[in-house]
Order: structure tokens, then sequence, then C-alpha cells
């Protein structure tokens, strides 16, 4: 009985939910790796990594990734070690069987902020800052979505009652967010001098999280146009083998 | 079935070829993907490097680090060790091999524990295991003998065991692989 | 076969060797040499064949696949993310198995069509078409079971509604899903168990596609005319001109495939599939992969249960006329061969018959919208109507019309339809 219940519930549930919530119409961005062969702008993640260390990642883990696939972003491997090493990790347990600290290596994943999602809820008001790693992939609207969430903040319309330690977004889906306004105007100073607007910071740090969660996009587009290539070449030459074998039938 | 095909002219054969081949060519790259997808992944290759603290390993005392998913052993070697290993004729060994070549400070003596017969772990790295005939390692598979520069002296075994490619950071810290 | 082994000659000595002991060379050759095929095959013809080549980049890809999944609740989401970004070549072998389930499906659906079309299901081929049948429902089974295992959002949803299902069964339904589940929700056992049969069915689908090619190679292929060949100028040996057909559309078809790979990997796939499983929380939207939205659509068609009118007793409740009518939807093929009473076979010379088809296209069609949809305003509507024209058709208007229509004159033989 509780099955059936828990079916009915299901089924009406997943079906009107989705409607439930009004549209929100993101705006449209340009992302220069969505075009069909597009490929990422390197300084831009670069930059969005730095907006991710400095100021993200004290909230937002990335478990997918390793401190050596920064190498990927044009980073050296010296400089993918001097990033690692600002990091301890824990290891262990050692020949005493005690876990102990040590300086994180290029083979180690990004560093959690927090031991566990419990203790991650507890830190934020029992909210659950999302893992970033595969974020881009796994929202609706994607890179849109992900900007207009970070230049969404604004002040709570006028008559609009907000749950405690909640902030308003224009873009979040019942625009009430735990999250609190991520990123302001300077909040970091980019080693290349671009300047820190957010909407500049907001750009690059979805660019970095586009990356993030498909890291072989370039590849994977290289490797396609070869294929597709080859493979119309293929069909020609089959097409022409295929009409002289049965010409021969007449 | 093949009657039918010969009787073309060469511009035909031409055509059959090149499909054939543009097949063949396809089965090909398709399968190097499956292959190369059996070869170490990233993050196992990013374990390829492991650095070991050797500050607290006395003299006459050996440790096994991990490198790989295998052993090493580290040997602090006594003096005495060494002039032994070293006073000795190398070159009617099996895998004729001078001590000197095979360690970068004489009494750090640094190999893969993986015998070079069948692949099992020598003993003689712990206090009070065999340590076999010669004084170094002994493997319990087959019986084959180590001396206290790792190479092969009795048993089955072909090969020293295998100096792995390490530098020393410090003093104190190697860096294996 | 093992008659005409003694006679055939090779001119390589090891192949004559060989098939002197074992007539693997004689079988090939009569079987897939020069096997009498009709010769006015169009290009719907293709898709047995092209069916059969991503069965195989399925099981090839699923294979290597296994060799880095991890089948536990815990590790399962983190281990196919590992397979992507860091097993050489993962990303390619994950896109293509994923994509390849659809592209599978599409060659699949338009070789039923093909089937439906040129009444290809009709004696003597009635058992060829039954088998096809067994392999369809097998490819559910088996596409469902795969999409469980990347042990998402969607992966975990799909798994616990569908698996639900079985509740309706009266009096064991409960019982029926603890048992599927192996637990009291979906979890750890839970996908293991469908791990171990997503990895067999395939193989057992490689067993009945044999026996469909068998049963095929018994009557031969039927074309479409729907007039069996009569002389040998109505056929041609199979090889050279349909293994190069065959090669040719399966060549075309893998350019489809592969531009949905490498260019829009993840054009089918909903974003809840990027989520781990959480069994606290429900995504928002959960929808079935496409090829099984007609399915679901007839599932949801039903919202009204059936009771002894005046009274409280429920006699069937919806939920159950739904699962009902979902499998029923899907059985009620096998018997398509006695239902269709007509004694022509193709549709080009069945005029109402052909347009019939047509709606049932269109019913699908509504379906298919009808199941992406949530059930509201013009989707319950078009869930409705798709259900009541699907089973109208298959089980009154095909038995009806095969009585009842007025069929074009059929040409005397293939060769004569050929020249024309």
């Amino acid at each position: 009985m509780k099955k059936t219940l828990l079916f009915s519930a299901l089924l009406l549930t997943l079906s009107s939910q989705a409607f439930a919530a009004e549209e929100i119409a993101l705006p449209k961005q340009h992302w220069p790796h969505k075009s069909l062969f597009g490929a990422y702008d390197k300084a831009a993640v670069q930059r969005g990594f730095q907006v991710y260390k400095e100021v993200r990642s004290s909230c937002h883990a990335m478990k997918f990734l390793s401190y050596r696939n920064l190498g990927d972003l044009g980073y050296t491997p010296d400089e993918v070690k001097a990033v690692a090493a600002q990091y301890t990790v824990t290891d262990g347990p050692n020949d005493d069987g005690e876990m102990f600290e040590r300086t994180a290596l290029p083979s180690d994943p990004f560093k959690s902020p927090f031991k566990n999602d419990k203790a991650a809820r507890a830190a934020n008001n029992g909210a659950l800052p999302p893992d970033m790693s595969l974020l881009v992939k796994a929202r609706e609207g994607a890179e849109d979505y992900i900007f207009g969430v970070l230049t969404g903040f604004e002040d709570a319309p006028a008559g609009l009652e907000m749950q405690p330690g909640m902030n308003y977004n224009k873009y979040f889906p019942g625009h009430q967010i735990a999250m609190a306004k991520p990123l302001a105007d300077g909040q970091v100073s980019y080693s290349d001098g671009t300047g820190a607007s957010l909407e500049q910071e907001a750009r690059d740090v979805t660019q970095f999280l586009a990356w993030a969660s498909e890291p072989h996009m370039e590849q994977r587009k290289q490797t396609g146009l070869k294929v597709i290539l080859f493979l119309l070449a293929f069909a020609g030459i089959m097409y022409k083998a295929k009409k002289k074998i049965w010409a021969q039938l007449k | 079935m093949d009657s039918t095909l010969k009787k073309g002219g060469n511009r035909r054969d031409f055509l059959y070829l090149t499909a054939g081949a543009m097949g063949a060519v396809s089965v090909g790259s398709a399968v190097w993907p499956l292959v190369d997808s059996m070869n170490p992944a990233a993050d196992t290759l990013a374990l390829a490097s492991t650095e070991v603290d050797i500050s607290k390993v006395e003299v006459g005392q050996a440790i096994t680090a991990v490198w790989r998913g295998a052993p090493v052993f580290i040997r602090h070697r006594t003096p005495e060790e060494i002039a032994q290993v070293r006073g000795e004729d190398w070159q009617s060994l099996r895998d004729p091999q001078k001590d000197e070549d095979r360690v970068k400070k004489a009494e750090w003596l640094i190999i893969k524990g993986v015998c070079t017969h069948l692949g099992c772990i020598p003993l003689g790295t712990k206090p009070g295991q065999p340590r076999g005939d010669f004084g170094g390692w002994f493997c319990p598979c087959h019986g084959s003998h180590y001396d206290i520069s790792g190479r092969i002296r009795k048993g089955p075994a072909p090969k020293n065991l295998t100096v792995p490619t390490y530098e020393f950071v410090t003093d104190t810290l190697v860096r294996i692989g | 076969m093992a008659g005409s082994a003694k006679t055939e000659k090779f001119d390589n000595k090891t192949i004559q060797w060989i098939n002197d002991r074992l007539p693997v060379f004689s079988m090939m050759q009569n079987e897939y040499g020069k096997f009498p095929t009709p010769r006015n095959f169009n290009y719907f013809w293709n898709f047995g064949a092209i069916a059969m080549a991503m069965l195989g980049i399925m099981i090839v890809t699923g294979i290597f696949l296994a060799m880095n999944y991890v089948p536990t609740g815990s590790m399962a989401f983190e281990s196919i993310e590992r397979m992507s970004r860091d097993v050489n070549y993962g990303w390619l072998l994950r896109y293509t198995h994923m994509n390849g389930a659809s592209f599978f499906f599409i060659a699949v659906y338009i070789h039923i069509f093909r089937g439906l079309f040129y009444g290809s299901y009709k004696k003597p081929r009635e058992l060829i078409w039954i088998f096809g049948v067994v392999i369809m429902l097998l490819m559910m089974a088996t596409a469902f079971m795969g999409y469980a295992l990347p042990w998402s959002q969607m992966s975990g949803w799909g798994v616990t509604v569908i698996t639900s299902l079985f509740s309706a069964v009266p009096l064991v339904g409960d019982g029926l899903v603890t048992w599927l589940w192996g637990g009291f929700s979906v979890d750890s056992p839970t996908l293991n168990r469908f791990y171990a049969l997503h990895f067999l069915l395939p193989f057992l689908i490689c067993a009945v596609v044999f026996v469909h090619v068998w049963a095929l190679h018994v009557t031969g292929s039927n074309n479409p005319t729907g007039v069996e060949p009569k002389s040998e100028k109505d056929t041609i040996p199979f090889s050279p001109y349909y293994t190069t057909k065959d090669s040719f559309g399966t060549v075309v078809f893998l350019v489809l495939f592969m531009a949905m790979v490498f260019f829009a990997p993840l054009l089918l796939t909903e974003p809840d599939h990027f989520k781990q499983f959480d069994p606290m929380q429900t995504p928002s939207h959960i929808v079935p992969e496409w090829y099984f939205l007609p399915f679901y659509a007839i599932l949801r068609a039903f919202t009204l249960d059936i009771s002894i009118p005046f009274t409280h007793i429920v006699l069937l409740t919806a939920k159950l006329q739904g699962v009902l009518a979902m499998f029923g939807s899907i059985l009620l093929l096998l018997f398509l061969p006695w239902l269709d009473t007509s004694p022509v076979r193709s549709a080009r010379y069945r005029p109402v018959y052909k347009w019939c088809l047509m709606l049932l296209i269109a019913a699908m069609a509504a379906l298919t919208y009808a199941g992406a949809k949530p059930p509201e305003g013009a989707a319950v509507w078009f869930g409705r109507v798709g259900t009541f024209y699907y089973f109208l058709h298959f089980l009154v208007i095909v038995p009806w019309l095969g009585k009842n229509e007025k069929t074009l004159p059929l040409p005397k033989s293939i060769h004569e339809e050929v020249e024309d």
C-alpha cells in the first residue's frame, strides 16, 4: 500500500511540479565554446579558476577534478604543483594507524570545503552548496543559468515575503536562494589585468565550470570532424561501388 | 561470387580496393579507442611518482614503500654490507652488474620488491624474515636468492631486482618515479 | 545445409580442409553469398543490417565500459565520471554507448515500420515477426536497465517509477516490488542486479536475432510488392548486391550516429542525468528516454477507476489499467499475423490500410508528445486519443479492413514490376 501511494504520488508530483514553477526566461549569452567547432577561451577559463579558487571554493566542492587537470588549462607542471601545495589534505593511515595531514599533490582531487554533505548543510543554514564539477551539465539552461544566477541577485520586490536566510535572485527557480550573493565588482584582482567587474567574473567562472564539466570537448570536436569527413568520403565510395555492382544487373 | 567482380576494368578494381581499404581503416580506427581504454588512465598515471621520507630508517634497517601499487624496498645498508657486495666478483654473476651502478648513494639501496621470475614479493625486508643464502632477499615462491645489492645469485629468477628511477630531493626525501 | 557441404569446392586448401569438417564456409556462401534475394528491395530493407551493426557496437562498447564501471550505489556515478574524464577515450565509449541506444531504437523502429508497411509478418513469416517482437521487448528491458547504471537522479527515479508499476499486480504487488528492489527502496542491491541483467540480456538478444535470421533464411525475404519470387528472374544473389547496398546504408547511418556522438552527445540527455541519485529528493521533471515515450503515455492515459456502478467496489484501478494497457500494447503485436486477415501483403496495394498506417504513425507521434509532457491540458488528450487509436488500429481496423478493403491489382511477378 505504501508503495502504491508512493507511486501515485510520484507520478503526480513528477508531472505537475515541472510546470508548477513559473518559467523564467534566461537571457541568452554568447559562449565561444558552444559553437559547432568552438574551443574554450583558455584565458577566460584560467580567470574563472581564479574566481572559483578565491571566492567559490569556500563553499562549493569540485570532487571530480584534480589539481593535475589544471595542466589542461595551460598551467605549467610547476604552477599546478604550486596551486596544489596551497592545500593540505588528510592521508593515511600511516604505519602507526593514524591519519595525517600532508601537502596536496597534483594527483589529489580538489579539496572539498566540508568533510561531508551533512557538515556542508550544517555550515550553510541547512542548504547544501552543490558540487560544481558537473554543474553546467546538471542544470537546465546550462551556462546561461549559471551566469544568470550569479548576476541575478537583487533586492526582493516589495511585498514578497522572504524566508529567513534566503536571498532574492531573479533567475533562480522560485527566486529564493540560500546562497548569498557570491560575486561583486572587484571581488578578485585578475593576474592578467582584466577588469574584474561582476559580469566579467561571472562570465569567467561560468566558462571555467563549463570546461570542468566537459574537459574533453575540444578533443571530441576535433576527432569528430575527422571521423565525419572520413565517413562521408567512405559513404561516397560505397555508393559508387554499389552503383557499379548493380549496373551489372541489367 | 567473385566472377562478377573480376570482369570490370582497372577503374572498377580501384573502386573496390578503395572501398575495402576504407572499411579496414574504419574498423582499425574504431578498435584503437577500445584498446587504448585498457591502458592506464590519467588518474593512474598521475600516481606514477611518490615521495618517501627515509629519515627514520636506521642503518641496517629496511622499509617498504608503495609505488604504482607495488612494493619498493629501501634498505639503509651498513658499511660491512657495502664492503661485502662491492668486494665480490660481479662479472661472473647471472646478470652481471656492479653494485655502484645500482645505487645513487652507497648506503641507500632502492629496488622494486618484485621477483624477476614470476612477480612474487621476496622476503627479507622485515627483521626476522629469511634473507636467503646471500643476506639480501629470498623469494618464497620458487626459491630465488638475492644479495644485498638485489642481484640474483641462486634460483630461477633471470634478472636482478629492478632499480626504479628515483632521485634524492633532499638527504632524507626520495622521489620514486 | 549438411547435404550440400560435400559438393562445395574452394580454391584455398585450408578453407577446403575446414569446410570438409565443419561446413561454415558453405553455409556462409549459401546464406550470404548465393542466397537468392528479391531484386526489388528499397532502402527500408537496409535497417535489418543496420540494427545488427548497432547491436554489435553496443555490445563492444558496453564490454569496454564494463571494465571501468563499479556497480555499487556509492561508486557507480563516480566511476562513470572517472571513465569520462580519466580513462583514455572513455568519453567516446560512453557517448557512443549512450547515443547508440537511441540509434539502435531508431533503426529497429524503422525496421518494424517496414514490416508493418509491407506486411512482412504475414504467412509464412509469422515466426520471424514474433522473434522480432521478442527482440524489441528484450531491447526495452536492456535499455531500461542500462539507464539505471549511471545512478543519476534520472536513473534512480526512473527505476523507482517503473519498478513500482509492478505494485499494481493484485495481491502480491508490494511483495513483488520489494523482491525486484532487493530491499525497501531502490538501492545498491537493485543497481547490482540491474547491472548483471544489463550485461546478460544483449547476449540473449543475439540468440534471438540468430533464430530471427535463421527463420528468415527458411522462408526468404519479403519485398516491396509482397509478391513471392516465382522464378530466377525475380531474385539476385545476396552478395555482392545486397552486401554492398547494406554496407552503403550502414555507413550513411553511421554518419548521422557519429555526428550526434561527436557534436551533440547530450542532445537527448536531461540535466538530471548529471546529478547523483538522491533517494530523498525527486527531481522536478522526470521523463523516460524518447523511445519509451509512446508506451509511457499509454501508461498514463488511464485516469478513471472502473467500479461497479452505485457501489465503491473498484474492479480495476486506473493504475492497473494503465499497466495492462502498456504491456498489452506491445504484447498484442505478437498476434498481428493473425489479426491482419488481408490476403495482400504490401500496403502499396492497400489504399485504405496505407492511410490507417499513417494515422498510426500520427498516433505514435501524439503519444510521444504526450509522454514527454506533464499530464495537463492538450497533452492529456493527445495521450487519450493516441492510445485509443493505437488499440483501435490493431484490434478493429486491421482485422476489419483485411476482409473488406478493395485492394489494387498485384503485379504478376517481381521482375515484371521492376521492369515497368
